[in-house]
């Protein structure tokens, strides 16, 4: 059975992706083959072409890259940002992030919108990073958006699925597939999420953090795998009381 | 005869006056602002919140914070690393010219003390600049001495222009301007803004800066927000710790910047925490009773009320100190520093500011962070 991730006509065996913005360069290649990630952001306001520490020379050539509009505070910045990105040779997707707010990080969802129509329409795979809400995601479905990353928690609190209700909701009505992306603390968390039913986890923070990190990226890898075998499975039902032994109706005739 | 002083809360002609109640928030806090009644109960109780209360803060800053410095370090390198992850930003200083129409005691700088005063030709910026992008460094800080007459807004614009060409984040720091000309230089290539207030405490503050345009008190408190309201993108803050009494500097800096984040929730938010420093003619000035450990707890307390914010460590501190707060504190070091002007690829044409305690260049700095399980970051910022 091939069960593939497909976001905008491209298809992925793997349903981790992994954010690099927090980590030592040198590791990234150990976490990504580690975690077994297909995709990998990359903020492109870090990339520094031709110079020090430049990202794009540490990410293996079979990774799809998943530039990032970070710094970004309106549409008309992200999609400059997601041009420049084409332009540098990163390929046809993006990760629309639009954020006003330097304390939380909390994304805009309406400037986000507007950016993803414009690129949508400028023949780019948008994955716009949002806050969970069915209007905005199904808006967001109608301006060309190839996946919805609602948000699992704020960005970099490890808190796990703070969101939990709002992302089912998108997960039973959102037909492009949807993507938790920040807040996921650990590898449960991370399968929690899975057999919920979302199609693929993005992680940063809990990875980069961890004491072992190439470690920390198999744990995330295998979670993942397994939240998304147990959703195909099929989860089993859950007793919240006990069961009589003999049935509480049996006594009615016919 | 002796020479009667200006007022401090005087505008002088030019100086735009902005309409904003922070400056009346922050004073009236500072004054309620009673360290010592702090007990250790309130210091353990800060410790166990997520987000800060202005008491928590000033709980944070006290001396009965003393004994829990380790426990507050063990928070701080917690929240850094989830906003920061590994990444230490690297970025260095070049002043453009040292002339100074203010009397500021504590500084190399001021008008009266007798130094060599230059300013770079746009030829001897350039040639710097090129000597500076050789290092591998993206990021730029452009600092003058204040004054209008030798270093006008036109000439620094001019020489953030030729900056911008080389480095994909330019900072300045020098006096403080109206909001229209954060703007000229926001459109020169300039996205960041320091102006250090020095210190909060107004009688101090009218002490130590005896003449000039520096000794408007309000005018200076208010630069962040019109450097933001010209479409700056971040604003730092700082005090002179140890011109007064550092706590509350310290406490009077931290709620100025977040009362700023209130008001402009889009800015990017940096503190830096200068120490006093000797300077030619002065090698007694020095930081009075910051020692590291308060200057430590000052910068752990920056951390814990605003873990988002970026926090610089510059060359004032030695480097065991430095090489120690980056990734626990601070996300961002200078390296290769020049405090006189120029001085990367020809001479020095004016005299340094304060003596430097780091002399490392960049290529060291970056092998210390790597060293350290850190990642070097050259460059964090997009102009678009």
């Amino acid at each position: 059975m091939t069960d593939q991730l497909v976001i905008g006509g491209h298809n992925f065996n793997s349903r981790f992706i992994l954010g690099s913005g927090k980590f030592s360069l040198e590791i990234v290649k150990a976490v990504v083959e580690n975690g077994g990630a297909e995709m990998v952001t990359l903020a492109l306001r870090r990339a520094n072409l031709g110079g020090e520490e430049n990202i794009l020379d540490y990410i293996p050539n079979y990774i799809t890259l998943l530039p990032n509009t970070s710094g970004a505070r309106t549409a008309a910045e992200a999609v400059k940002i997601a041009r420049l990105a084409r332009e540098i040779n990163c390929g046809n997707f993006v990760k629309v992030e639009v954020i006003k707010d330097s304390k939380y990080l909390l994304p805009d969802n309406d400037e986000t919108i507007k950016a993803t129509e414009i690129l949508a329409k400028d023949g780019f795979v948008v994955m716009p990073y949002m806050y969970p809400d069915l209007n905005v995601a199904r808006d967001l479905v109608s301006a060309g958006a190839a996946a919805v990353m609602p948000l699992a928690a704020p960005i970099g609190s490890n808190k796990g699925l703070s969101t939990r209700d709002f992302i089912e909701i998108l997960v039973s009505e959102i037909a492009v597939p949807i993507i938790v992306d920040a807040g996921i603390g650990r590898p449960s968390q991370a399968c929690e999420a899975m057999e919920m039913g979302v199609d693929a986890v993005m992680c940063n923070t809990a990875v980069a953090t961890a004491k072992n990190i190439p470690l920390m990226a198999r744990a995330f890898g295998q979670a993942i795998e397994s939240g998304r075998n147990a959703y195909l499975a099929g989860l089993g039902r859950v007793l919240t009381h006990g069961e009589a032994s003999s049935p509480l109706t049996g006594f009615l005739e016919d | 005869m002796i020479k009667k002083r200006t007022d401090p809360m005087a505008y002088q002609p030019g100086m735009e006056m902005i309409t904003s109640d922070i400056r009346d928030k922050v004073l009236k806090n500072v004054d309620n602002y009673d360290y010592l009644k702090v007990s250790a109960g309130d210091v353990k109780q800060a410790l166990r919140k997520e987000h800060l209360s202005i008491e928590d803060y000033g709980a944070l800053l006290s001396p009965a914070a003393t004994p829990y410095l380790e426990e507050m370090a063990k928070k701080a390198i917690i929240e850094t690393r989830k906003h920061f992850g590994n990444s230490i930003g690297l970025f260095t200083p070049l002043y453009i010219a040292n002339y100074c129409e203010n009397n500021c005691v504590y500084c190399g700088f001021n008008c009266q003390n007798k130094i060599r005063r230059g300013k770079l030709t746009m030829a001897e910026m350039e040639e710097e600049l090129k000597a500076i992008a050789k290092t591998g460094l993206k990021e730029i800080l452009i600092l003058t001495g204040e004054s209008r007459h030798h270093s006008g807004v036109n000439y620094i614009g001019e020489g953030i222009k030729l900056a911008a060409k080389y480095f994909s984040t330019v900072g300045i720091e020098i006096y403080p301007l109206n909001a229209d000309e954060y703007a000229d230089l926001k459109n020169c290539g300039a996205d960041f803004v320091s102006v250090y207030q020095e210190t909060y405490n107004l009688s101090k503050y009218e002490q130590v800066h005896l003449s000039g345009s520096k000794r408007v008190f309000p005018y200076r408190f208010d630069a962040q927000e019109r450097a933001l309201l010209g479409g700056m993108r971040g604003v730092s803050f700082g005090a002179l710790l140890g011109l007064d009494d550092f706590r509350k500097d310290a406490f009077a800096t931290g709620l100025h910047a977040a009362f700023i984040l209130q008001k402009y929730p889009h800015a990017e938010i940096g503190f830096s925490t200068p120490r006093l420093r000797p300077f030619i003619n002065n090698t007694a000035n020095n930081p009075n009773d910051v020692h590291e450990k308060q200057l430590l707890q000052v910068m752990l307390a920056y951390r814990l009320l605003m873990p988002f914010a970026g926090i610089t460590i510059s060359t004032r501190e030695r480097a065991g100190f430095r090489d120690h707060v980056i990734g626990m504190v601070a996300t961002k070091i200078s390296a290769g520093v020049r405090v006189g002007v120029g001085g990367h690829e020809e001479k020095e044409k004016g005299d340094e500011q304060f003596e430097i305690s780091d002399p490392r260049s960049v290529r060291e700095v970056h092998q210390m962070i790597l060293k350290r399980g850190l990642q070097p970051v050259y460059s964090d910022y997009i102009r678009v």
